[in-house]
This record gives structure tokens, sequence and C-alpha cells, in this order.
């Protein structure tokens, strides 16, 4: 691990982009049987990278973020189907589906729907920003936790989105086998997007937009002594978060087929929460951090899964316990307290010798 | 006064609840000099500094600064006009290193429209940080979490972030509260020759009597939240209403 940087200093070995480009190409030959737990991988290592945008960069602990997840869902599934067909009746009709989406149809509302819901759910958290963002510390914390509870409720009671039974994404059209596989196809959308917002992350911590983030999350008073925007940088970093959690929940739609408000979109309880602890496993405020959390976490979430059956959320409570206890910086957040040099803190040039 | 005034307060008033921290405050910093402004603990000086920056509304009265008045401005737009503060209780961004926390100090900062805002600094910043810091003396440390630095040296840092921001006039609160006796010298020197050489106007709350008498052109008095005194260092050193406030006399 020691190759990785993290945050704003040092460099990537850049091995490492290559072993992690060919696994994400390689994985739907090598492991096809596996092809939707790489696909979740991704979205997890989506929702680490975007939670850290706000929790560990800016120091804004949100339990919300979850919400654009499901309002991309939500809006993606609902743009699909609206082009078509009549979204009231669709979802009348319930599971007993009597629309059948064309193959070109499917694509193109598909396409839609992925530009929609980011641009959606971007537009929902620069509005929301702009209010709750005023609030600093565990007031925002609570006030987003609040925000993921109502979310799924208030879905849960518009008839037009099928209410609490529900909503049933189109039906992938089996013309388009011949082409490419279901599984493969969203695999690859899941890929691409995880690859986009890691690159976007590392473009935004590289220049100034990373630096006053963490400026906020230093001292925020003096970052508005200073002269610096505070209020701007903090609801576009929140608007950026969204729009990627948005199209990460459109994709996620469509793969589960079914979206039930408070089990699949609005999933505050665990989705909400494990976006929190995959960062700061890995390190939250760091680039890196959030990649290996999420990876760990769901490696280990699968682990458990397969082998605890019945007791895999009490083998998953004790985990998030020993995390929070023995890792409160993360792996790569301990690996810096411990060694800051690997990650260019060091003296330079070698300064005599004073209190320190 | 031979310069114009770079910033005036007239008559500002300010209480909490019933505590009254400033009363009918009027006082002027001329472009270029040096003032201070002492008071014993408690006088109000801490929210004048509050007051004028922004922090805290007024109750009443006025704040110009280069002849505009600014006492409904927010913190963040005051700074930008080019009037900083530093604090107290020292206030760097701990989790950065010291180079970063210069860059982000950056006056180009404040300029933060969607194209800017994604984009780097220039290589100018680099140097004008390497700069500044080599001024502090923290110049060899510049790559550790600022964080970890000693109080000392987070006091030096943040004057150098104050630097960096090419403020027109700097609102110093406290500089050497807690600087090692040694360090305090090379601060005054420091502190002068920002003021020559950046032509930065200073306005220093302090409570070292040798720092303010060194420093200042002229010295500002509060006690219980009123203007007591104001002159050049040596009549305010023998000012008899001065020293009994100082003494607690009745």
């Amino acid at each position: 691990m020691s190759t990785t940087s993290t945050g704003n200093t040092g460099s990537t070995n850049p091995l490492l982009y290559i072993v992690i480009l060919a696994f994400g190409i390689a994985a739907p030959f090598v492991m096809p049987a596996y092809i939707q737990q790489v696909s979740f991988l991704w979205i997890f290592i989506l929702f680490a990278l975007t939670w850290d945008l706000q929790g560990g960069q800016m120091g804004y602990n949100s339990f919300g973020n979850i919400v654009f997840f499901g309002t991309g869902m939500y809006v993606s599934a609902s743009t699909q189907v609206a082009l078509y067909f009549d979204l009231g009746a669709w979802n009348e009709s319930g599971g007993e589906n009597t629309f059948i989406h064309a193959t070109d149809e499917y694509f193109i509302g598909l396409a839609a729907g992925l530009v929609l819901s980011g641009i959606v759910a971007a537009a929902l958290a620069a509005f929301l920003g702009s209010g709750i963002l005023g609030l600093r510390g565990q007031y925002f914390a609570i006030c987003t936790l609040g925000l993921s509870v109502a979310a799924g409720e208030i879905a849960a009671g518009i008839d037009l989105i099928g209410a609490g039974s529900g909503m049933s994404t189109p039906v992938w059209p089996d013309a388009a086998d011949s082409v490419i596989e279901r599984g493969t196809f969203f695999y690859i959308l899941c890929f691409m997007l995880a690859v986009a917002t890691f690159i976007a992350c590392k473009y935004l911590y590289s220049g100034r937009f990373g630096m006053v983030l963490n400026a906020i999350r230093d001292d925020e008073d003096k970052a508005e002594a200073m002269g610096i925007h505070t209020t701007r940088y903090k609801a576009l970093s929140w608007t950026i978060s969204a729009f990627f959690l948005g199209i990460s929940g459109a994709i996620m739609g469509n793969i589960i087929g079914f979206i039930d408000p408070v089990d699949v979109a609005f999933t505050g309880a665990t989705f909400g929460v494990w976006m929190v602890l995959m960062a700061i496993l890995g390190g939250k405020g760091t680039l890196w951090g959030p990649v290996l959390g999420a990876a760990i976490f769901h490696i280990m979430q699968e682990l458990f899964w397969t082998y605890f059956l019945g007791w895999q959320r009490v083998a998953l409570g004790l985990l998030i316990i020993l995390i929070v206890v023995f890792l409160p910086q993360g792996i790569l957040g301990s690996l810096r307290e411990h060694f800051p040099e690997w990650f260019g803190h060091r003296l330079e040039p070698v300064a005599v010798e004073d209190e320190k | 006064m031979k310069n114009k005034a770079i910033l005036e307060v007239c008559n500002s008033s300010k209480s909490f609840g019933g505590v009254i921290a400033n009363h009918n405050i009027s006082l002027t910093v001329p472009e270029g000099e040096i003032v201070g402004l002492i008071g014993p603990n408690g006088s109000g000086k801490t929210t004048l500094f509050n007051t004028i920056v922004g922090t805290h509304p007024l109750d009443n009265g006025e704040v110009y600064f280069e002849g505009q008045e600014i006492s409904s401005l927010r913190v963040p737009e005051i700074a930008r006009l080019g009037m900083l503060r530093t604090f107290q209780q020292t206030r760097i961004y701990g989790g950065m290193t010291g180079v970063q926390n210069m860059r982000i100090s950056s006056p180009l900062i404040h300029d933060s429209n969607f194209s800017t805002m994604f984009s780097g600094l220039p290589p100018e910043v680099d140097e004008r940080s390497d700069e500044l810091l080599e001024f502090v003396g923290l110049y060899e440390k510049r790559n550790l979490m600022s964080g970890d630095l000693s109080f000392g040296q987070q006091k030096l840092l943040e004057f150098a972030m104050a630097l960096m921001n090419e403020p027109k006039l700097l609102l110093l609160d406290e500089p050497t509260a807690g600087i090692n006796p040694t360090l305090i010298n090379g601060l005054i020197d420091r502190l002068k020759l920002a003021n020559e050489k950046f032509g930065i106007t200073l306005f220093v709350i302090e409570h070292n009597m040798r720092v303010v008498m060194n420093l200042a052109d002229s010295i500002y008095c509060l006690a219980h939240g009123e203007m007591l005194a104001h002159g050049l260092p040596d009549e305010i050193q023998n000012d008899q209403k001065v020293i009994d406030a100082y003494l607690g006399a009745s």
C-alpha cells in the first residue's frame, strides 16, 4: 500500500491503475458467475467516493446521500417508462407487465433515464444544499438522516410511481442478447461510471476545489475570514456527488429490476450507512481510502453472506464496531499517522533541529 | 494624522444581552500605519474586532473601510475587500500541509466562478508561498501537517497566510500571545517589515506592553467597553487613566 497516495500529496504508482483497469475489463470474462457482485463493487466504490467528497474532504457527515441514489433510480425508471407508455397505467398493472419495450425503445429510454437521473439528483442537491449546508457538524448529520428517512416515506406515498408497492423497471429486450448479455451490459455501465467518478474526484482534489473543501473541514470560520466563498463550494460538492449517485441509482434500479421505495431505493439503513463505513474503513479524506474501503467491505460482506448465513448481520455489525473502535482514521489514515513520510510529510530540506 | 483613514469606526456599540461589550467606540486607523489596541481583559477588544470584520452585527454605529460603509457586509465579503483578521486562538487548517495552507490563502481564491473553481493555481502562487514561508522561517516544515506544528509555529503560519492574502489592512488579535519570548523579537521585526515592505496597515490587539510600545505608531486604550484614551505610545504609557485601568484603581 505504500505506493498509493492520498489526498493532495504524493503520486500514485501507475501500475496500480493498470492492475485495477485490467481487473475491471477482465472480470466479466474471468468470473462471469460473479458479474453482479463485481458490478456492485464498482457501485460501492462510487458510494464511498461520493460520500467522502463531503464526509471526508469537507467534514460534513451526510447520512442523506442515499436520497440522491433513490431519486436517480425513480427518475430514470419513470423516464424510461413515460417516454413510451402511460406511467400511471404501467404502475397500476403492477408486476404483471403488459407493456413491453422494443429494443430501440429500451435503450433510448435508458440513455435518457441515465442522463436525467444525474441532472435531477444534482438539481435536488443544489436546492437542498443551499438550505441545509448552513448547518454545521452533528446538526447537518441529523438533518440529512431525517431527509433519507423522509424520502422513502414520501416515495411510498406517490401513486404515480407505484407508491408503497414499488415500481418495476422495463424488461431487458431479449433481442439484445445477440449483441450483449444483460449482466455484461450493466457491468460495463457500473465500471465506466465508477471510473468516471474516480477521475472526477482525482481531478477535483488536485486543484483548488479540493483545497477549499479541506479548508472548510479544518476550520470553516477561518475559511470565511479568509474570504473564501464557502457556501458555493459546499453546495457544488454535494451537487457533484448527487450527480454520480443519481446515475448509479438509475443503473442499480435497472439491474435489480424492481424498485421498492424503502428496501431498494432509499435504503438508508444499508447502503446509506455502508457508504459512510466504507469511506471510514479505507481512510476518509483520502482519494484511495474509499476505494480500498469499499473493496474490503464488499468482500467481507459477501463472505459473511456465504459462511455465516443467518448471522451475517451480526458479523457485519461486529465488523462495523471493530472499524470504528480500532481504525477511526481508516487504513490509509492510520498509515499516514504512523508513517507520515510515506505521504510526503517530511522536513525538507533537512533543517536545524529545533523544537517540534 | 498625516495619512487618510483606511478604517473608520463611528460610535459603534455592541451588547450581548445585558452585557455592554462596546459602547460608542470611535476610532481611526490611518493608511500605512501600525495602530495598537490595548485594554485589560474583558474590556471589549476582541468584540470590537469581531464587529469590524462582520462576525457580530453592530447594534448601532458605522464602520467605514476605505470610505465604504461595511457594517452590513458579511465576513467573507469584507475579507475580499482587503481587510483580514487573525484569531486570538490561532486558526490554521490543521489537516493540511503548510504549503497547502499558504496556497489556499492566495487572493486568487476570492475569484470563484464556475471556470476558476475547478482549475489549479498558477506557479506564481507557489513562488509567493515559498517566499513567505521563508519570511516567517517555516520553509523547512512546509510539507508537515500544520496541525503537528508547535503553537508558536502555527501563529507564524497564520501570519504568513494573512500576508499571502495580500490584505490592505490586517487586524491581529494578540499576535505574540503564547509565543516564546525569544521568538517575539523576531515577530516584531516581521510585523514591522510587513508594514514597510508590503505596505500593509496593521491594527494590533496586544497585551504585551513592551511589544505594543515598540510597534505602534499610535495606541487606543479600551476599558469596560469604552474608549479610554488615544495617543502616541509615550502619552499612553504615562496616562493616569490607563494606568488606573490596568492596575484596577477606583
